[in-house]
């Protein structure tokens, strides 16, 4: 402002511009600019007086009025820049939360130990290419006996104390008849597993009236005891992520020849000596062999042109080993405590 | 089978340490479940002859006995058995010696008289627990051996578990043809020398069943003292076998059958009428069995008789008519081949040594040199005349050994290995088959006690279980995709899982048989299918619901304390009769308690029907055809009568949800009310693969709409009026507020829902939205009886 202006228009200006550096909120300053720059605003109202002059001062006295004009909006701008700043500090203060107080979770349940060891084993087994197939629980004597070369009386019906229904029906004792229904729905090459409940007639602390198995099945041409091994060991590898030794036992089974029983080098013990494993190093954990010639007979398969190997898992077992579950019973009890330890 | 290492001894030389032996054992098949150690008694307990026995001055039931020991002079041992008498041979523990127990022995005065050691019973020594009196040994006993040296006592007995193919291993000839095919050492044995007969006593035989028995060989020992002990050597090899010595009869035939894999039978031959028959039993016979047992014989029994009676179940256990007593002096010794599957041990609920011998194929040319070395051992201990053996026969009923051709190229073809072929006749040859090679292979026959080679399969898993697993070569498995095994358009059951889990439910596994009682209360329709042999009452039928399960483990979870239960289980239920039945796959859930854990910002609020439902609609719409599905107010026993919805799709029933009936709760001692569903998972599991359509760039306009209609018209019936009557360009419609009460006539409901208006090709003009509106409320007024609320 020069000098050469009225002291009036200097007042204006120091008491405008104190005015508006003392507004306190973006309200009040928005009175203020009315008051000041509004159409009938003391400013606004300064310059409709310049006619009322003597035209030798209106060039002057116009630039001055407009001079405080722009000045004032600039510092009203300014300031409510300012102003708006402080009202959104003001505000995110107002909401600032405890952040360590607990989310709106969303509980979780969990799966079975069971199912989840059977859904571990299928994506195992997806990843070789193997379909996944089922098969009933009720089944016929034909299905979980005679067309797996168990004959009546064969003694291997003494292994499995089987649940009857009548003199046909019986809930199975293994799900290797799903191998049965499976090869006379497709036909070589094929490889497939079946996992699902089982059924046998007892009941102690290391015995279930029911549980779960995993069978296997490969049949096409050149199928040999070797792919059988090789398959079982990536398998145990795989499962239990560690590079453990696997030893093939011969064993009897009625519906594969040769049969063998697998052990794993003990997982608690590294092999050394255990309780686990009895203090032999190895653990037994599953059923397998090469496709009994009787079996291909029943689902009208050539043996001289297929050969195949089959295998059953004890997906309990695999599960103890596996989670350090040191009780049976304990899958069947559905204790909430103890199921959602497998979140 | 109980393995004795000093009676393999006998039969194969083979000393390498116990744990290599069982290795060696368990890696050719038959698998060593243990090893039990039978650590030697003290050297200082030794035989002794009483020779002498005197009353004890002070004590009426002491004896003051005279002991030769071995020493330059006789012991004075006090003893107080009552079997203690001059002349016996029994076990004298010295002075210093340490008995099994701990008990050190010292030289004592009972009652003012000196014992300089002590004459022992099998319990103090450890042998078994018969504590009644002092051993008594047999007469080859010397004084001053040790004890250790006269039982052959320090042992190691191998627990041989067998499969059921293996029968021929289930005695000790057996056992040691296989550990010296596997050491490359020599079978010896014992000499096994046929006993001349010295009578001519025969017994007529006649088998009338020889499909069934087409052997039955017998002997007459007549005179024969049976009231003899077995010696000390065969009673020590049956105790680490596991079995009782009982008497001399039953010793020696035990002794034979472990020994040469044989079941024998001894009858008292006096007691029978005539002869033998063997034959199949007719209907009404009936036999006292040898331990007291009565019982009905069932008709087509193999059956061994005489002329007047039943005598014995042929290869299980003989009857008590015709058993050897203690006034038996003529026995007729029977050694019988019977086919494998002609007995019914397990059907009669008998099992004995013999029937799981003949049950697994015993050999059928091992009854005559089993007959002979019973008459050795019999007579040896008890005297007697001995006739010609009998040998009665069917030989075409006989199982026929054929020749079988085994192929060199097979072996490689199932073992993926080649088995170099002198090494595949090494094999076969130590296994005791006859081996001629031919063109491309061999011609293989195997012997008479192998009866699981029936094939080629079977000759080559015998290459390779000698050969050893461990050498054949693994082969890495080679991922072949199997075509068609992936459906888009499928849900796989895991989803249904994941759903629940993320949900907050906990996935239960309930068993498949359930309590017929629970049963009956839950699905009182179904009659469900019973298990001929349950093994719990309460666990007797096969499920038609997973309700009974999962409702029994959430009250499980309930009683200890639990309040917030959340269970689901998939699985198979069984409908229908024993004919015709059908197994369904089906997903089920139960819960309690608030829907939602406790959090601190809201207040907690029971579970209630739309919660549950809201589960329920979650599952439908994974097919993404959740609209697809009804839910109809609808009864069920199970369920509250008000809280109760049939879920079907097309008109198929798909399941139920509502609440548990409060009765059946109160049954099971819940006080809190339960929710629960059931669903076909085969009915949720047909999804679909999406279809694009191009998305409409037009404005859509919001309108609301509030109608009243009576409060027993169904909200979808509402929801899908106004779907009709809205057409393509009603794109959403939501239900945001339900009302009952002022403004609202009583008996009615009000429904506000929000409508989206759009259309995919333009915008929609105000008299466009207008007439949509009008139409829709036209449709509730004219379809639904509703009306606009005002």
């Amino acid at each position: 402002m020069t000098q050469s202006a009225p002291e009036s228009l200097r007042a204006l200006a120091r008491e405008s511009l104190a005015a508006v550096e003392s507004a306190l909120d973006l309200n009040e300053l928005e009175s203020i600019r009315v008051y000041y720059l509004g159409r009938k605003g003391r400013v606004t109202e300064r310059l409709k007086t310049i006619s009322t002059l003597p035209p030798a001062q209106r060039r002057e006295f116009g630039r001055v009025v407009n001079d405080l004009k722009r000045t004032l909006a600039e510092t009203i701008g300014r300031r409510r820049e300012a102003l708006a700043s402080d009202a959104i500090e003001a505000r995110l203060d107002s909401e600032r939360v405890d952040v360590t107080l607990p989310g709106k979770r969303v509980a979780r349940g969990a799966l079975h130990p069971v199912s989840r060891t059977i859904a571990r084993i299928r994506e195992i087994f997806s990843g070789l290419g193997f379909d996944v197939a089922e098969g009933p629980e009720l089944e016929d004597d034909y299905h979980n006996f005679e067309a797996l070369n168990i004959p009546p009386d064969h003694p291997a019906r003494a292994m499995m104390d089987t649940f009857y229904v009548d003199r046909r029906w019986v809930l199975r004792t293994h799900t290797s008849p799903v191998q049965i229904r499976y090869m006379r729905q497709h036909s070589p090459p094929l490889q497939v597993i079946a996992p699902g409940r089982v059924y046998r007639r007892d009941s102690d602390v290391t015995h279930s009236p029911m549980f779960h198995q995993v069978e296997g099945l490969a049949v096409g041409e050149g199928v040999n005891f070797g792919h059988l091994k090789g398959v079982l060991v990536h398998f145990l590898r795989e499962f239990f992520e560690t590079d453990l030794k696997v030893r093939f036992r011969p064993s009897y089974f009625p519906f594969t020849e040769p049969s063998a029983e697998v052990d794993v080098s003990c997982i608690f013990c590294a092999g050394k000596s255990c309780a686990v494993c009895k203090r032999t190093g190895w653990i037994e954990i599953l059923g397998s062999g090469m496709v009994h010639p009787e079996v291909f007979r029943h689902v009208g398969y050539d043996y001289e042109t297929y050969t195949g190997y089959a295998f059953g898992v004890g997906v309990e077992r695999l599960a103890m080993l596996r989670y350090g579950v040191d009780d049976l019973r304990l899958f069947f009890d559905n204790d909430a405590g103890f199921l959602r330890q497998f979140q | 089978m109980l393995v004795s290492r000093n009676w393999l001894r006998e039969w194969v030389a083979v000393d390498v340490p116990v744990q290599e032996l069982a290795d060696s054992l368990s890696l050719a098949g038959l698998e060593v479940a243990g090893v039990e150690e039978y650590a030697p008694l003290s050297s200082k307990i030794v035989v002794g002859r009483v020779v002498g026995v005197e009353a004890h001055p002070r004590s009426s039931k002491l004896k003051l006995c005279v002991v030769d020991a071995g020493r330059k002079r006789p012991l004075k041992i006090v003893c107080g058995a009552p079997n203690v008498r001059r002349g016996i041979l029994t076990a004298v523990a010295l002075i210093g010696a340490e008995l099994p127990r701990g008990r050190k022995i010292a030289k004592t005065r009972v009652r003012d008289i000196v014992s300089s050691g002590m004459l022992c019973s099998t319990a103090e020594l450890g042998l078994d627990d018969d504590a009644a009196g002092v051993v008594e040994l047999d007469a080859s006993a010397r004084p001053g051996t040790t004890l250790n040296e006269h039982l052959d006592l320090a042992d190691q007995v191998l627990d041989v578990e067998l499969t059921p193919n293996r029968g021929d291993c289930l005695c000790i000839s057996g056992v040691a043809t296989e550990v010296a095919v596997l050491h490359g050492a020599a079978l010896k044995g014992p000499r096994l020398k046929p006993v001349k007969a010295l009578s001519r006593r025969r017994v007529p035989i006649d088998i009338e069943a020889p499909g069934d028995c087409p052997r039955y060989a017998g002997r007459v020992i007549e005179d024969v003292d049976l009231a003899a002990r077995a010696p000390d050597w065969i009673r020590e090899r049956l105790r680490k076998s596991g079995l009782r010595s009982i008497s001399l009869a039953v010793d020696v035939t035990n002794y034979v059958m472990l020994e040469l894999g044989q079941p024998l039978h001894a009858f008292d031959l006096d007691k029978l009428e005539r002869g033998i028959v063997v034959r199949h039993a007719r209907a009404g016979e009936s036999l006292e069995l040898l331990d007291g047992h009565r019982i009905e014989i069932p008709s087509g029994t193999l059956l061994i008789a005489d002329h007047a009676r039943a005598v014995a179940l042929a290869g299980i256990m003989g009857g008590a008519d015709t058993a050897i007593s203690a006034t038996t002096t003529n026995v007729l010794l029977e050694s019988a081949y019977f086919r494998a599957g002609a007995l019914r041990s397990r059907a009669l609920g008998l099992k004995t040594d013999a029937s799981h011998r003949f049950e697994r194929h015993v050999d059928p040319e091992s009854q005559v040199a089993a007959l002979h070395r019973a008459t050795e051992l019999l007579t040896a201990a008890g005297g007697g005349r001995p006739g010609p053996i009998l040998n009665a026969c069917s030989r075409r009923h006989l199982p026929a050994r054929k020749p079988i051709t085994l192929r060199r190229r097979r072996i490689a073809t199932l073992l993926g290995t080649d088995v170099p072929a002198r090494q595949v006749e090494r094999i076969l040859k130590r296994l005791r088959m006859k081996v001629r090679a031919q063109q491309h292979g061999w011609r293989v026959t195997a012997p008479s006690n192998r009866r699981d080679i029936q094939g080629e399969h079977d000759l080559i898993e015998e290459v390779a279980r000698i050969f050893g697993y461990d050498k054949i070569v693994e082969h890495a498995p080679n991922a072949t995709p199997a075509g068609g095994l992936t459906r888009e358009a499928r849900l796989p059951e895991r989803r249904f899982k994941t759903f629940l889990v993320d949900r907050d439910y906990h996935e239960a596994i309930c068993y498949s048989f359930v309590d017929p009682v629970l049963q009956a209360l839950l699905d009182p329709r179904r009659p469900p299918i019973a298990l001929e042999n349950p093994i719990a009452s309460d666990m007797a039928v096969l499920r038609t619901s997973l309700w009974p399960g999962l409702l029994t483990a959430l009250g499980r979870n309930y009683r200890r304390q639990r309040r917030r239960i959340r269970l689901f289980e998939t699985g198979h239920v069984f409908h229908g009769g024993k004919s015709g039945h059908r197994e369904k796959h089906l997903v089920a859930a139960v819960c309690t308690g608030p829907p939602f854990p406790t959090h601190w910002s809201e207040h907690a609020r029971d579970a209630d029907f739309f919660d549950v439902k809201g589960d329920v609609e979650g599952l439908l719409a994974l097919s993404g055809r959740g609209g697809a599905y009804r839910f109809a107010a609808d009864r069920h026993p199970a369920l509250h009568p008000g809280q109760a919805a049939r879920v079907s799709r097309g008109g198929d029933a798909v399941g139920w949800v509502g609440a548990l009936h409060p009765s059946i709760r109160r049954k099971l001692d819940i006080e809190q009310p339960v929710y629960l569903f059931e669903l076909e998972l085969e009915r949720l599991s047909e999804s679909r693969v999406p279809r694009f359509e191009s998305v409409s760039r037009f404005p859509s306009t919001g309108r609301d709409l509030s109608i009243v209609v009576a409060e027993d018209v169904p909200a979808h019936e509402v929801e899908r009026v106004i779907r009709a009557a809205g057409g393509k360009r009603l794109v959403e419609l939501e239900l945001f507020d339900l009302y009952r009460g002022p403004g609202v006539p009583g008996g009615h409901k009000s429904l506000s829902y929000a409508l989206t208006l759009q259309d995919s090709l333009r915008n929609l003009t105000d008299t466009e939205i207008e007439e949509t509106m009008e139409r829709v409320l036209s449709a509730v007024r004219g379809r639904l009886n509703g009306n606009l609320r005002t």
